[in-house]
């Protein structure tokens, strides 16, 4: 099994006829993921990559049957297009857009809260690099080749360093369930808690590797969810302890405001519930395999 | 971004915030003619430059005579204010704003802030105005009121009542207080800020409730529909590496080390400097070269990172998902001709033979890595004048 996507589930992507968008549209359909169509409002009735464009996600969702998407759209129209997902019942909606302005995620969070909890959208990104169920479906822009296919799951806010994580991890033989890019913005649309707890339910997937950077409350949260609720061994890694205080990383929510933000603090609090830190990020595969010879794997 | 106090005033008084009268001046001369015109017996000369701390440094100085204004000034304008947030370095004050001296018998703390965890923009008030909101958090924490707003109907005046009542506030200074409360919360709102600081907020004697310093910091990602904002922006107070990385769409940080990093991606950035200093050395800079490393910007990168004078050696490292490495090979290849100081690179990823070929051939005297680690032992090496196979 995987997490939030496989070979079945039926892809729209949303800024469709984009450049980028086309581009990546077609490394998904060539990986192997059920892209079924896509939106760009005023292009609809229109065919491109051999498959329908439509105006709205809801005449998407109605005409193709689409669980998930993948928004490809710019930072002023982006919130719009999270929100229009959600309202069409979308499952899923990946982000990959960088410099969405924070309070409109804020206000795209609170939209959520709109639908029951069973019927609420999950949101990945914004910022981010996408999802990838190993051998199976792709709804990003990762290289998809240096994933094999496995049983360790990857949650990470950076997207290269999740390709580090697992490009380290195939040289020593090690696959992947699923790899999941929550991405660098201060405000996620699905933390690292949320994702820890699929992979806690996925029966295929025996280790978790979660890696963070400095700034924001969430690792240290997923990590005393991991302490109290999951069985399975859980690699930790967190980059920026040579970031200086108050300076943004590259990433919007890279960066060290307050008490907990900082690299050394996270460490220590992953440490302290229990999870297995990676030394340096150059030692993920290594702790990987220890973590997974330490369950008998 | 950052503005400037008399920037952060102008912005919160349109939304209805008491503060004194004051203007801005950028010489002496002119700091003299303010005052006068302002009128009165006592001004604040403040020097204005992004960081917080500065009475404490010397840069407000309180005056009673036209002499003193002007004394002031001089002794301000272009000296090198070291506050507690500025680093060693300091900021050099280019600007000052003369304010009317405002006697108060209170100092308020107001500050609003965009909460990571509860994903809301949350108010916090004390009764310790005058401190630092982390010195209020640790030796005073009983005396921090806080409120969260619902972004879906933002703050009502209820929860600004709430903060104006636990402050202690008489019924006259209750009603100015929580119009001073809203028109902040609306500010930020309305001009997409991630920080607004009203420390002190003052009550005078007449029962006014008065902002006496304003700072405000505001969202990059949505400057594209603040101009009015955008267009407070001061380069003198950014670093010009910063600013020069900024045009060609890199992120550039600038440490106190000697090896120069250029790297795809804030994280492999961040993790590939935490490497470093693990290995025994120390990153000169943080350096993110996006996900399309193109020649040009690769070309770039090389000369941002070589203005800086301590850098021994640079490490480059990339790892290519959507573009090849035998593309950024290339870029690298060009940019290093006559390059003053080693030069180590790692590729990793997508056509990853074809980019270390292109290397070994080049010519020049490129030392290649396999991996994260073996590229940052080897820059370290090289950065204290070691020889390397």
């Amino acid at each position: 099994m995987s997490i939030l996507i496989d070979e079945k589930t039926p892809v729209i992507v949303q800024g469709f006829t984009g450049d980028k968008a086309t581009f990546h549209a077609n490394e998904m359909i060539h990986y192997g993921t059920n892209v079924v169509g896509g939106v760009t409002p005023g292009k609809g009735g229109k065919v491109h990559l051999d498959r329908p464009v439509f105006n709205t996600v809801q005449q998407a969702v109605e005409a193709t049957g689409a669980r998930a998407s993948l928004a490809f759209v710019p930072p002023p129209y982006a919130a719009d297009a999270l929100m229009e997902a959600a309202d069409a019942g979308l499952d899923l909606v990946c982000i990959i857009t960088d410099g969405i302005p924070a309070q409109d995620m804020m206000r795209v969070k609170r939209y959520l809260l709109r639908y029951p909890k069973e019927k609420r959208t999950t949101i990945v990104g914004p910022n981010c690099a996408g999802i990838i169920s190993a051998g199976k479906a792709m709804l990003g822009i990762m290289p998809g080749h240096i994933y094999i296919r496995g049983n360790v799951g990857i949650v990470s806010r950076s997207g290269t360093l999740g390709y580090e994580a697992a490009a380290q991890m195939k040289a020593l033989g090690i696959g992947v369930t699923t790899s999941v890019g929550i991405g660098g913005d201060p405000i996620n649309g699905s933390s690292f808690l949320d994702h820890m707890a699929r992979f806690q339910n996925d029966p295929e997937t025996e280790v978790v590797v979660m890696i963070g950077e400095i700034g924001g409350p969430q690792e240290a949260e997923a990590s005393k969810w991991i302490k109290e609720n999951m069985t399975k061994p859980v690699v930790g890694y967190v980059a920026g302890l040579a970031a200086p205080k108050g300076r943004r990383m590259g990433h919007a929510g890279a960066i060290i405001s307050g008490e907990g933000d900082t690299a050394l603090e996270k460490s220590e609090i992953m440490t302290s519930y229990g999870l297995l830190v990676s030394p340096s990020a150059s030692e993920l595969g290594v702790t990987v395999k220890k973590a997974l010879a330490s369950i008998g794997k | 971004m950052d503005i400037h106090e008399y920037q952060a005033k102008s912005l919160l008084s349109g939304f209805g915030v008491s503060v004194p009268p004051g203007g801005v001046a950028y010489s002496s001369d002119q700091a003299v003619y303010v005052a006068t015109e302002l009128g009165g017996a006592h001004w604040a000369v403040k020097a204005q430059i992004h960081s917080g701390g500065r009475g404490k440094a010397g840069g407000i100085k309180l005056c009673r005579t036209y002499h003193e204004v002007a004394a002031a000034a001089q002794a301000l304008l272009g000296t090198r204010l070291v506050t507690n947030q500025t680093g060693p370095e300091g900021k050099v004050v280019h600007r000052l704003y003369v304010e009317k001296a405002t006697p108060f018998q209170r100092e308020l703390y107001l500050g609003f802030v965009l909460d990571r965890k509860s994903e809301r923009i949350r108010v916090i008030a004390s009764i310790e105005g005058g401190m630092e909101i982390e010195e209020i958090a640790k030796e005073r924490p009983e005396s921090i009121l806080q409120v969260e707003v619902e972004p879906a109907v933002g703050m009502q005046p209820f929860q600004a009542r709430q903060l104006a009542f636990g402050l202690g506030l008489n019924l006259k200074q209750v009603s100015q207080a929580v119009t001073v409360i809203l028109g902040c919360y609306r500010a930020f709102r309305d001009l997409d800020a991630t920080m607004v600081e009203i420390n002190p907020l003052v009550v005078t004697k007449d029962d006014q409730v008065i902002a006496l310093d304003a700072k405000m910091s505001f969202d990059d990602n949505a400057l594209f529909r603040r101009p009015q904002v955008t267009e407070m922006r001061d380069p003198a107070e950014e670093d010009p590496r910063e600013a020069r990385a900024a045009e060609f769409g890199l992120n550039y940080v600038g440490l106190e080390g000697d090896i120069g990093c250029i790297i795809n991606g804030a994280g492999l950035a961040m993790a590939t400097m935490d490497n470093i200093k693990y290995c025994g050395g120390e990153p000169a800079n943080f350096l993110d070269v996006g996900g399309g490393a193109s020649p040009e910007r690769v070309a770039a990168a090389f000369n941002l990172v070589l203005t800086d004078q301590n850098v021994k050696c640079i490490l480059v490292n990339i790892f290519a998902g959507i573009n090849r490495c035998d593309w950024v090979a290339q870029g690298v290849v060009q940019a290093a001709k006559d390059l003053r100081v080693p030069l180590v690179v790692r590729l990793a990823g997508t056509n990853v033979e074809e980019g270390q070929k292109i290397i070994r051939e080049c010519g020049l005297p490129i030392v290649t890595a396999d991996s994260l680690m073996e590229a940052c032992e080897k820059s370290v090496k090289l950065a204290r004048g070691e020889q390397v196979a």
